[in-house]
């Protein structure tokens, strides 16, 4: 059963292709498997380390920051089956558009809402400044 | 199924996949065709690909959209006008459940995947069945949590922290309810149409779209919830 008549390899596929030739139905299995705890396990240091003392308090955010990051990659390479393949340069192409489109939108506000927070300051904190 | 048509992965047959097309024997005579992938000669992608891939752009550009209400939540986030912040208002072990509840669900997508290329019809079902529930649990935890706040005077209205938040989170949570309305469709195309080469291309919509919503999610339990804890 695990020949279905594709005679593609294995990392041959796009995203969510699941029908290539080397594709067995254990091998399917495992790949989400391993995900499913990558991403387990990264989720609870993410609530663990809000929790937690161990960190320094400022540096929170970057750490939380870190591990959505690596679970976003996790889910993309184990669930959404992104791919160095041939299959998939166009996949990979459309998601760095989409990254660079995101980190514009995202950046570019707080840059631009930081000096306008700074420049609308309320008149007494600006004098609490100057003093 | 003859074994004439397998290919094995063997050392000879090119590791980079660099030669699309037909795979040749020793004596120069075609062994076994491999499917286009839209390279040199190997000619058009197959429909499948070209349908992940218009699929894929559509779900990137409302990550996008996504991207722009987290923007205005993350610039809004201590906008709270006097009214409760995000420490008053959010308990990170109900967050920590729906997560889970989601997380799950996005695992149970993926068998799925697994029983509709092995054609099982049961494990289809019902490991759609169980994403189904899952998504349903996630959602009904999460209309909870909002008329709760809602109820404690922090709606949409009280500031334009809470503004974004239900602005950010509500479309997350529209996107599942729609994502559970197909996932009901599908069950009954399957159901009644078995796996035939458009409803197996509808499926991997589907799971595609499923698995983003859990990515989305990803980035709205840290930068939404957990963050807008420890602030």
């Amino acid at each position: 059963m695990s020949r279905l008549g594709n005679d593609r390899g294995a990392d041959d596929v796009a995203p969510g292709f699941l029908d290539a030739a080397d594709h067995s139905v254990r091998e399917g299995i495992r790949g989400y498997l391993i995900g499913f705890a990558l991403s387990v396990g990264l989720t609870i240091a993410s609530f663990y380390v809000v929790g937690t003392h161990l960190i320094w308090p400022p540096a929170i955010p970057v750490a939380l920051i870190v591990l959505a990051v690596a679970q976003i990659g996790v889910h993309l390479v184990f669930f959404l089956h992104l791919t160095t393949a041939p299959d998939n340069t166009n996949n990979i192409l459309a998601l760095a558009f989409g990254v660079l489109i995101m980190a514009l939108v995202i950046g570019g506000s707080f840059w631009i809402m930081n000096h306008l927070n700074h420049n609308m300051m309320p008149a007494a904190q600006m004098m609490h400044m100057h003093r | 199924m003859s074994t004439s048509q397998v290919i094995q992965p063997t050392g000879e047959r090119d590791p980079y996949k660099l030669g699309h097309g037909s795979e040749r024997g020793a004596h120069g005579d075609v062994v076994a065709h491999v499917e286009a992938t839209g390279h040199g000669e190997g000619g058009p992608a197959s429909k499948r690909v070209i349908v992940g891939y218009g699929f894929w752009i559509f779900l990137l550009s409302d990550i996008v959209m996504f991207s722009s209400f987290f923007a205005a939540h993350s610039v809004l986030q201590t906008a709270t006008a006097g009214g409760p912040s995000g420490r008053e208002l959010f308990d990170p072990s109900r967050i920590g459940i729906e997560t889970a509840c989601l997380l799950a669900s996005s695992f149970t997508c993926g068998l799925s995947a697994v029983a509709t290329e092995a054609r099982s019809q049961l494990w289809t079902q019902l490991s759609l069945l169980v994403t189904g529930l899952l998504g349903l649990a996630f959602l009904v935890l999460e209309v909870l949590d909002f008329t709760a706040m809602v109820g404690h005077g922090a709606g949409p209205q009280r500031s334009a922290f809470l503004s974004s938040f239900f602005a950010v989170v509500g479309c997350h949570g529209l996107h599942v309810t729609a994502g559970l309305l197909w996932l009901g469709t599908m069950m009954a195309q399957v159901f009644v149409k078995g796996f035939r080469a458009n409803i197996m291309r509808r499926l991997l919509c589907f799971n595609l779209f499923w698995h983003t919503l859990d990515i989305i999610w990803v980035a709205l339990f840290t930068i939404v919830y957990l963050m807008g804890v420890t602030r």
